[in-house]
C-alpha cells in the first residue's frame, strides 16, 4: 500500500502550509510536494475600492513585506494618474525598500533559517527556534535582533510607523527625510554593518564544512533566473527593467518592461495540482522555469555599484557558481541564505550613500495630478522577488479588475522541485510500515522551502492569476476524493 | 526540554490574517529577552517546530481571523488547551481586511463562491475547479469570522497590527499575575 507523510504545518516560515512526502508499495519515497492552504480573496474583494485605496489594502497582504505592496500600488498609481514622481521621491522610495530588503533579509536568516545551521538540524525541536538561539548564543541573536530593528527603525523613520504605514502614494510619497532619522540611521550603520560582517563569516565558515551537502542537495538545478536591472545592468531594487538569465550566464531576455508581463509570463495548471505554475512563456512548460528573488537577482545582475557589495558578489560567484557558467552563475537554492546576506550589505551601502543626498530632505516629493488613465502595471523587487500589480480602474477611479503576480508564487515550481530533491537525497532507505521518518530529515525538507524564505499570505492572495496550487495523489496520480467537513 | 516549571507556558498562533501582528511581536526586540526569562514559547508559527498545540498553555495569542476550517479546528483546540486566549489583532478581534470578502455573498451563494469562482473558474486557464484535497486543503468557511464568534476571548487587542510597545504592555502584567489595564486611545484603538 502507498503511504503519504504529511509535516503540518510548515513552521518557521510567513503563512499556511504542508508538505506530503509520498512512498511507494516498498516505503520507498517516491514524490514529495509543497502545499499552501490558505486564501483569501483580494483580487475579488478590491473591487469596487477606489485605486488610492489600493496600497492601504494589498500591504494587510503580508505583514513582513508591506512596503512591496505599498511601493508597486504606488507605481502603478503613477501611470494612472500619469505622472513621474520628483527625483527625491523616487530615492525616498528606493531609500523605503532597501530598509525593508534589511530588515527581510535579517529576519528570515537570523529569526527562522539560523536556528537549523546553527542550533542544528539534530537539536531538540523544542528549542530550534529563536528563542532557542537567545540562549544559545545570546550575543549573535542580539545581534541578529538590532539588525532587523535597523531596518523596522528606518521604516518607522519615514513612514512613522513600522508595520503597514501609508506613506509612499501615487505621484510620490507623503514627506521628506527627517534630519533626526538622517542621524539616527548614520549613527547605527556602522553597528548594523559589524553584524552582517559577523554573519557573512559565520556562514561561510558553516559552508566550508557542514553544509557543504546541504549546498549540493537543496534545490540545486538548472533554470531561468529572472529579476529587475538597473539601465547600465546593476543590481536593482526598483526601478530598471526585466531581465531573464538562464543557468550558463547567456541573458536570455532583456529590457523588458512589466507593462508587457502577459506577453512573457504565463501559467500552468497540473492535473494534480490546483496552484498554476508561472513559466517564461517563449521556453513553454515546464522548461521556462524560472526563481526569482535574492538569488536570482545577484544572478541577474553585472555589479551591486557599492565596493563591498562588490566584493561579496564576487566571492559569492566564486565560491558557488556552477563551472558551467565560468562561475558567473549560483543554481543551488541553498545559495539563497548567502544571497541574502550579500544583499543586505547592498541595501545598507546604499541606504548610507541616500541619505548623503540633501534633496531627501528638501526636494519636492509629489507630483499630484487626476486620473489619466484607465489600466497600469506597476513592479518592485521585494525580498522574495518581482512584485506586479496590475489595476483597470473605471472613469471615476473605481478598480474594476485586479491582478497581483508575487514573487513567492513564481518560485512554486522550484520549492516543489527543491522537496522532492531534499526527500531523495536524505530519505534513501524505505520506510517500514508504522516506522517513522526521524524527525531531523522532516526538518531538513522543510528547510528547502525555508530557502525560498516564501511568503504564503502574499503567494496565495494573488489567486486571481495565481491561485494556491493542492493536490493529493495516490501512487496512480489519482486525485484523492473530496473533503467534506460539517 | 529542561523548562523551569515556574515559568509560563506561552504560545502564539495565526490563522487568516497577514502576520503582521506576529512581526509587530518580533519588534520587541530585546525585550524578548526578558520575556523569555518568564515565559517557555511551547507552540508558535515564527519560534517553534513544534508541530501540534500543546496541553497546559497559559497564555496564547491569537492573530488572524477564522475563514476556513483549518482555522476553526486549530481556535476550537487551542481554546480547550490554553487558560489565557488573547484576540491579537484587528483581524481576530473584528474580521478586518479577510472578512472583506463577507460583502461578496448575497443570498444565492456564499462568499467562498465568489472568491473562488473567480479565481479558480474565471481565470483558470485550463482545469477549472475549485481547490480540495482531503486532510490537506481546507474548506473556506462561508463567512470570515473574528475569533470571538467561535471561541470565548479573554482578552482583546487591537490594532493592524498592535505596536510592539502595546503588545509589550498588554503582555508585561500577565507575566506577574496581573491584569493589563486595556483602557484609552493607546491600548484599544483599531489601525
Amino acid at each position: 500500500m502507498t503511504r503519504t507523510i504529511t509535516i503540518d504545518p510548515v513552521t518557521r516560515i510567513e503563512g499556511h502550509a504542508k508538505i506530503t512526502l509520498h512512498l511507494d508499495e516498498a516505503g520507498r519515497l517516491s514524490d514529495a510536494r509543497f502545499h499552501v492552504v490558505e486564501y483569501r480573496g483580494f483580487e475579488t474583494f478590491c473591487e469596487g475600492r477606489p485605486f488610492t485605496e489600493m496600497a492601504g489594502i494589498t500591504a494587510r497582504i503580508c505583514g513582513i513585506c508591506p512596503v512591496s505592496h505599498l511601493l508597486a500600488a504606488a507605481k502603478t498609481g503613477d501611470k494612472l494618474l500619469a505622472v513621474q514622481p520628483p527625483p527625491a521621491a523616487r530615492q525616498l522610495r528606493r531609500l523605503l525598500n532597501l530598509a525593508q530588503l534589511c530588515q527581510s533579509h535579517a529576519l528570515s536568516f537570523f529569526h527562522l533559517s539560523s536556528p537549523d545551521f546553527l542550533l542544528g538540524w539534530e537539536s531538540d525541536p523544542a528549542k530550534r527556534n529563536v528563542f532557542g538561539l537567545m540562549a544559545a548564543d545570546p550575543e549573535l541573536a542580539r545581534a541578529g535582533i538590532r539588525l532587523r530593528q535597523f531596518g523596522q527603525q528606518v521604516l518607522e523613520l519615514l513612514g512613522g510607523r513600522k508595520i503597514h504605514a501609508a506613506w509612499a502614494v501615487p505621484g510620490g510619497v507623503r514627506t521628506p527625510l527627517s534630519a533626526e532619522a538622517r542621524d539616527w540611521i548614520l549613527e547605527r550603520l556602522p553597528e548594523a554593518k559589524a553584524t552582517v560582517a559577523l554573519a557573512l563569516e559565520l556562514f561561510k565558515g558553516l559552508l566550508d564544512g557542514p553544509l557543504q551537502r546541504e549546498q549540493g542537495t537543496f534545490g540545486d538545478f538548472p533554470s531561468l533566473f529572472m529579476g529587475l536591472v538597473a539601465a547600465d545592468g546593476g543590481w536593482e531594487c526598483i526601478e530598471g527593467a526585466i531581465r531573464f538569465i538562464d543557468s550558463t550566464g547567456r541573458i536570455v531576455a532583456d529590457g523588458l518592461s512589466e507593462d508587457d508581463y502577459a506577453d512573457f509570463l504565463g501559467e500552468a495548471v497540473e492535473s494534480w495540482s490546483y496552484l498554476k505554475f508561472p513559466y517564461y512563456k517563449p521556453l513553454g512548460y515546464p522548461e521556462g522555469i524560472y526563481r526569482v528573488g535574492p538569488l536570482a537577482r545577484l544572478n541577474v545582475c553585472e555589479r551591486i555599484g557599492t565596493e563591498w557589495a562588490d566584493r561579496e558578489l564576487a566571492e559569492f560567484r566564486q565560491r558557488s557558481g556552477t563551472a558551467g557558467s565560468g562561475g558567473r552563475i549560483v543554481t543551488s537554492s541553498f545559495a539563497f541564505h548567502h544571497a541574502r546576506l550579500v544583499e543586505i550589505v547592498a541595501c545598507l551601502e546604499g541606504i548610507e550613500q541616500l541619505v548623503a543626498d540633501d534633496t531627501l530632505m528638501t526636494g519636492r516629493i509629489r507630483a499630484r495630478a487626476s486620473l489619466n488613465a484607465n489600466e497600469a502595471v506597476g513592479v518592485s523587487e521585494a525580498p522574495r522577488g518581482t512584485l506586479f500589480h496590475h489595476y483597470r480602474v473605471n472613469d471615476e477611479g473605481l478598480i474594476t479588475r485586479v491582478n497581483l503576480i508575487i514573487a513567492t508564487g513564481q518560485n512554486n515550481l522550484a520549492m516543489n522541485r527543491t522537496v522532492a530533491q531534499i526527500a531523495r537525497e536524505f530519505i534513501t532507505e524505505p520506510v517500514a510500515e508504522g516506522a517513522e521518518i526521524p524527525e531531523p530529515l522532516l526538518n531538513r525538507v522543510e528547510a528547502g522551502i525555508r530557502c525560498f524564505d516564501p511568503c504564503l499570505s502574499c503567494s496565495t492572495h494573488a489567486a486571481g492569476q495565481m491561485p494556491l496550487r493542492i493536490a493529493l495523489v495516490d501512487a496512480g496520480g489519482k486525485v484523492l476524493a473530496e473533503r467534506v467537513r460539517d | 526540554m529542561s523548562s523551569s516549571t515556574s515559568k509560563l507556558r506561552f504560545a502564539t498562533v495565526w490563522l487568516a490574517g497577514c502576520s503582521g501582528c506576529h512581526m509587530s511581536f518580533l519588534d520587541l526586540d530585546e525585550w524578548l529577552f526578558e520575556l523569555a526569562a518568564h515565559v517557555d514559547v511551547v507552540f508558535s508559527p515564527v519560534a517553534s517546530d513544534i508541530k501540534t498545540f500543546p496541553d497546559n498553555v497559559d497564555v496564547c495569542l491569537v492573530e488572524g481571523a477564522v475563514a476556513n476550517a483549518d482555522n476553526l479546528e486549530l481556535a476550537l483546540l487551542l481554546r480547550e488547551r490554553s487558560a489565557l486566549v488573547v484576540s491579537f489583532g484587528d483581524c481576530a478581534v473584528t474580521g478586518n481586511v479577510p472578512a472583506l470578502r463577507n460583502l461578496w455573498s448575497d443570498g444565492e451563494q456564499a462568499s467562498r463562491q465568489a472568491v473562488l469562482e473567480r479565481s479558480y473558474v474565471e481565470l483558470a486557464d485550463t482545469g477549472a475547479q475549485h481547490p480540495h484535497a482531503p486532510g490537506i486543503v481546507p474548506e473556506l468557511l462561508e463567512r470570515v469570522l473574528p475569533l470571538h464568534e467561535v471561541i470565548p476571548v479573554d482578552l482583546y487587542l487591537p490594532g493592524c497590527p498592535p505596536s510592539a510597545e502595546r503588545i509589550r504592555a498588554a503582555i508585561e502584567p500577565l507575566l506577574h499575575g496581573a491584569a493589563p489595564a486595556m483602557e484609552g486611545r493607546d491600548m484599544l484603538k483599531f489601525g
